[in-house]
């Protein structure tokens, strides 16, 4: 049994309780419980079923690389899966359900795996599924992925908010143990800026429950000091609860601070994604207890020693009555002596070594302790729990020699320094002999853009042990900053560790199929091995194909101990295997924080035009366009989008037409070399454009396609203003940049984007002038304000600019407002239209609209591979100029073929609307066996002026091919026959806009 | 003629910041490298100096702040924007430059209140603690483009209008009670 003891415990408050449940049974925890301390205390040791086998699974560890303890946490709206009982700090009313079993944790049919298990090896997944072909993806997939899985996915809205913050240092350590505290007082003395992270609730990491001493002092009254010293420091800044989760390029690391999660619903942000940038970055990251690999190492209660001994210092919990210890190093006794210590049993020490000479063996054998060189666990009893080991010679083959009876089963293989924030950005490691790890190599540490390291590690994650080699390295690594420091450090063995991968050495096949590695992801000793017998050298191969390491933990507990097996197994040296990647993040980040506050109202911008709170309260249906959300059309209570789109044109047509059109690109160019500098930007001649006129430009990219388009206005004489589409106006103002800062820099020419100074409002059709004059102000008649050209003044007591333009064909007005004033302006036009039969349209109508008029639309009639000659557009290119941007573009061979898709008006033969991206079909198929296509449809509309389907597109050789027939596919299958006719549909020669 | 409207209406939130939408306030872009009457048009539009890369100089309530090696933003009454304009104009008048009124692509924000850094620091990857008291930034405030310098107890934050809303719910969001930093 695991329980509660009645004394100690070092991080509860006993005086607090706190309520919780677990797969629904109402237990009782104490503040100051991890989740996991709690689920033991109540005697939960099973929490879990594995992945693959379903076997019953109990808590292994007390940290983040718990790979067993996974569970739903919290329910509907702030239910998170998969969440780790061993660093879920208690709350009352948590509810935590166990994942990957059905019916019940308790009896799970999943089970029967674990009895098929010799038919499920490593990479059954590609061995099994092959034929035939189709099943994969319609019986194998959908039943695999029913039966494997680990928790649930929420399904509702989460009900916390997160956000991201930016921080700057000089130093930023990463570990709030002995080792990185000295590192932040070091720093912090010599006056540097210093953000210390650290992952628990808690500072001192492992030395507050295995050191004796700290610099002379207790550990208590060390970190007193220490802290108190730290909190002093203005320069110094401490995060708790706060994982450093990636280190990247340029000392960028990516830290998630768990705020609210043991407080939820108590108005906090949940998280917080800290987005640090450091000088320099030290490591202070700790190490992680190896497990052993013997038969029977998953049955609940085998448990790390360092987690048995932190759950009876830390919680007061003990995991058992009488625990077996299980070794190859002299850091496992201090399990023994704490459990010793504690008043509980320990039957016996299990020690593959021969030789035991160490000053902790010395003490716990001194304490009375049975020590037993030479053996090892030949399997574990038990199923749902620990009830015995049998013990075996670790030189042999597994015979029993002896068994003992025992509730909890506390191993170590020894220690693995926590190098995956070294990794992450290129920092190597090397295979240290001396304590049987992988460590940092500090000749090839990761770096900066100058060369030097940009990351230092101290303490056991450099592997170095003890809190006298935590404090020196500390120390240490804060003075060899910006030096060329490079040696490894001077790494005094505290361990006599014989590495031992598996247990006993000569396992018999049938102890190797019960040896776990990978607890998470279900992998076996046997696994690995049968891998390197099918030929897997590569670690990373046998990786993906065992799965080892690929679980949620990514392997903390399993890829060294996977490794070392697999080199075995290769007869290879560990440091020939290596490791596999370390990447980011160190342990699973969720993805709210990842998104911070971008969600909801805020997960992108949305760009309004000033008239954008009339059009919701007005009913208007949005269309994106860019980051703006324009009106599509203002549909009537009972009338279709179709229905208020064909409203929306006849009534512009044939009265009166208001449309926001604020979302246009403006930008002002002026300078004594701004003609020059357009007639070399546009594809026509803007520098002889006379003051008060406008005129429609066309801009190409190098290549010569076109890129965008619009109506330029002289403003005076050295002062233009371009107008681009809503989408280009960034884009454009770029390009202008662009080409004034770094090819003609020389020229004297200025820019400015005044896209949002303005309101801009399109009044259209036969009313528009007298609605101008009854607002009143300023002259608009036909002589005073002909057809393209502007003119500033006022209307209604409004200063405006007024364009006389038109791209719907009809009498139109352009008039561009203060956007302070744009929606009283607006305002003003629909009072003083009523009369006038005035009504906004939306987007769609003016699409309609230019169709009917042949006017083509940047991105409807190009796609980044047409060139304005394709579209009938020479008239508005300079044949006189001797360059412009994509003149010598255009003049390539494919490009200047008269074989090109060019422009073409279509109507069907019974007047029908051409599908969408429809393509003109030609005879014969290509080398593919698909059709032959000349042409495709690029705008396609009913006309509600026309009352009848009318198109615009691409077709080979178009305009010589006018009246001929052609063929265009649909979606449904079939064809429709359209003619080719003249893009012009309405009024061709532009009569009503010129009235 | 209507009151101008700013984009927001001067819309508030006070949460351990107070952020508040303010305006419409004068704004001019000027575009000018190293011309002999460019101190005069600085001087003449808003009393203050010419600042110096990454600076505001200030006047009373107008500011002059460096935005580019050629460009400055001139901050003073709304209303006092055509004549300065003029001003300007007159300046300048034979050297190559471009003086526009962009008071109304604007937004303004002020985030007022000891923690007020706070807020900025959730949204903007600037170092507040090495930005100086006449400093001015461009920078981001999450997905899109802001500049702001430190004012009287706190910020002084422009973004462009269309944004104002997006900007407004950001602010808020960052400045709600119990996510202090």
């Amino acid at each position: 049994m695991s329980t509660r003891l009645s004394r100690g415990g070092r991080l509860i408050d006993r005086s607090t309780a706190q309520d919780f449940t677990f797969n629904g049974k109402r237990l009782r925890g104490l503040q100051g419980d991890t989740l996991a301390s709690a689920l033991l205390a109540n005697d939960q040791m099973l929490v879990g079923r594995s992945f693959k086998y379903h076997r019953p699974r109990g808590i292994v560890a007390s940290g983040p690389e718990e790979p067993n303890a996974l569970m739903n946490l919290g329910i509907g709206e702030r239910l998170e899966p998969n969440q780790r009982a061993t660093t879920t700090e208690l709350f009352d009313g948590l509810e935590a359900a166990s994942q990957n079993h059905w019916p019940s944790l308790e009896f799970d049919v999943g089970v029967i795996n674990n009895y098929a298990a010799r038919f499920l090896p490593a990479g059954f997944y590609y061995k099994t599924f092959i034929h035939p072909r189709a099943a994969w993806k319609h019986i194998f997939e959908p039943v695999i992925r029913h039966s494997a899985g680990l928790g649930k996915a929420p399904k509702q809205r989460d009900a916390d908010r997160y956000e991201q913050a930016y921080a700057f240092c000089d130093l930023l350590i990463i570990g709030g143990g002995v080792a990185g505290l000295q590192a932040a007082l070091t720093a912090g003395q010599a006056g540097q800026r210093v953000i210390l992270l650290e992952q628990s609730p808690h500072l001192g990491g492992r030395a507050m429950v295995d050191a004796d001493l700290i610099d002379g002092n207790s550990p208590e009254s060390w970190m007193a000091v220490t802290t108190d010293a730290l909190a002093r420091m203005d320069n110094v800044t401490i995060r708790i609860r706060t994982t450093g989760a990636g280190v990247y390029d340029h000392g960028y690391v990516l830290a998630d601070e768990r705020i609210a999660d043991h407080t939820p619903g108590d108005g906090r942000p949940k998280q917080r994604l800290w987005r640090i940038r450091a000088a320099h970055i030290v490591t202070a990251t700790g190490a992680i207890e190896r497990p052993l690999a013997f038969a029977g190492n998953d049955v609940p209660g085998v448990m790390l020693a360092s987690a048995v001994r932190d759950y009876v210092v830390n919680y007061a919990v003990s995991p058992g009555d009488r625990t077996v210890i299980v070794t190859n190093n002299d850091d496992a006794y201090r399990t023994a002596i704490a459990l010793k210590s504690a008043g509980l049993e320990v039957p016996i020490v299990v020690d593959a070594r021969t030789e035991v000479t160490g000053d902790l063996p010395t003490k716990a054998r001194a304490m009375g302790i049975r020590v037993e060189t030479g053996r090892a666990i030949a399997k574990v009893q038990g199923g749902k729990r620990v009830t015995g080991v049998s013990l075996c010679l670790h030189a042999g083959e597994g015979a029993v020699v002896e068994d003992i009876q025992c509730d909890a089963v506390a191993m170590s293989g020894g220690w693995s320094p926590v190098v995956h924030l070294w990794s992450h950005c290129g920092g190597k490691l090397t295979w240290d002999e001396g304590i049987a790890a992988f460590v940092p190599n500090p000749a090839r540490p990761p770096v900066n853009h100058d060369g030097s390291a940009m990351v230092t590690v101290a303490g056991a994650a450099a592997g170095v042990f003890g809190t006298d080699q935590a404090l020196e390295s500390g120390a240490a690594v804060v003075t060899t900053v910006g030096t060329d420091a490079r040696q490894m450090p001077d790494r005094k063995p505290t361990d006599n560790i014989l590495p031992v991968w598996v247990m006993p050495q000569g396992a018999a096949p049938a102890l190797r199929n019960k040896m776990w590695l990978d607890y998470q992801n279900d992998v076996k000793v046997s696994d690995v091995q049968l891998a390197a017998r099918e030929g897997y050298e590569s670690v990373e191969h046998t990786k993906r194909y065992t799965t080892l390491g690929m679980a949620t933990d990514q392997g903390k507990l399993s890829n060294i101990n996977g490794l070392a097996v697999l080199s075995q197994a290769l007869n290879a040296e560990i440091r020939a295997v290596g490791t596999t990647t370390f990447r980011p993040p160190y342990t699973p980040v969720t993805l709210g924080t990842l998104a911070g506050e971008a969600r909801g109202d805020i997960f992108q911008p949305l760009r309004k035009t000033p008239m954008h709170e009339w059009h919701l309260k007005s009913g208007a249906y949005f269309e994106p366009v860019g980051l703006w959300r324009r009106p599509y059309c203002f549909p009537q209570p009972g009338e279709t989008h179709e229905q208020a789109v064909h409203r929306e044109v006849l009534n512009t047509r044939q009265n009166l037409g208001l449309l926001d059109a604020s979302t246009l690109g403006k930008i002002v160019v002026k300078g004594p070399d701004a003609g020059r500098f357009l007639d070399m930007l546009y594809t026509g001649v803007m520098s002889t454009l006379p003051i008060g006129k406008c005129r429609y430009g066309l801009m190409c990219n190098e290549q010569g396609f076109l890129s965008d388009d619009g109506v330029v206005a002289r403003i005076d004489e050295d002062t233009w203003l371009c107008h681009t589409t809503s989408g280009g106006a960034d884009r454009i103002h770029a390009w202008m940049e662009d080409w004034l800062q770094c090819e003609w820099w020389d020229w004297q020419v200025y820019t400015a984007s005044v896209t949002e100074q303005y309101a801009q409002v399109a009044v259209v059709g036969p009313n528009a002038r007298n609605l101008l004059q009854a607002l009143g102000g300023m002259d608009v008649s036909k002589d005073a304000l002909p057809l393209m050209q502007w003119a500033d003044g006022n209307l209604g007591g409004f200063p405006v600019r007024v364009y006389r333009i038109s791209f719907s064909g009809e009498l139109s007005y352009e008039i561009a407002v203060p956007a302070s004033h744009g929606l009283a302006f607006w305002n003003a036009c629909i009072e003083a239209g009523k009369s006038l039969k005035i009504m906004p349209y939306g987007t769609e109508a003016l699409h309609v609209m230019r169709a009917e008029k042949g006017f083509i639309m940047i991105g409807d009639e190009t796609d980044g591979t047409v060139i304005p000659q394709d579209l009938g557009l020479a008239w508005a290119i300079s044949k006189k100029k001797p360059d412009y941007l994509g003149k010598r573009g255009q003049e390539r061979p494919h490009l200047a073929s008269p074989d090109r898709w060019k422009l073409v008006g279509f109507e069907t033969l019974e007047g029908s609307v051409i599908p969408d991206g429809a393509y003109i079909l030609a005879d014969g198929s290509n080398d593919n066996g698909q059709r032959n296509t000349q042409g495709r449809v690029t705008s396609t509309y009913r006309s509600p002026t026309l009352n009848r389907g009318i198109a615009m597109g691409l077709l080979r050789r178009g305009p010589d091919r006018m009246g001929e027939v052609v063929s265009f596919n649909t979606v449904t299958g079939g064809t429709v026959e359209a003619r080719v006719v003249n893009p012009v549909f309405y009024d061709p020669d532009g009569e009503k806009q010129n009235v | 003629m209507s009151d101008p409207v700013s984009a927001l209406g001067g819309c508030r939130f006070d949460g351990f910041a107070k952020v508040q939408e303010v305006g419409p306030l004068g704004m001019i872009t000027l575009r000018a490298k190293d011309l002999k009457g460019l101190a005069k048009a600085i001087k003449a539009v808003t009393g203050a100096k010419v600042p110096d890369m990454r600076r505001v100089t200030r006047s009373s309530d107008r500011i002059c702040a460096w935005m580019s090696p050629d460009e400055y933003l001139l901050i003073l009454p709304y209303t006092d924007v055509s004549s300065a304009l003029g001003l300007i104009a007159k300046a300048l008048a034979n050297e190559h430059h471009l003086a526009v009124d962009v008071s109304d692509a604007r937004a303004v924000f002020q985030i007022r209140g000891a923690d007020a850094g706070q807020v900025l620091r959730k949204l903007c990857p600037v170092d507040l603690d090495r930005m100086a008291p006449d400093e001015i930034r461009r920078s981001r405030a999450a997905q899109v483009a802001v500049a702001f310098w430190t004012d009287v107890d706190g910020y002084t934050l422009v973004s462009f209008r269309s944004v104002a809303g997006y900007v407004m719910e950001l602010l808020s969001h960052s400045a709600q009670p119990g996510s202090e930093l």
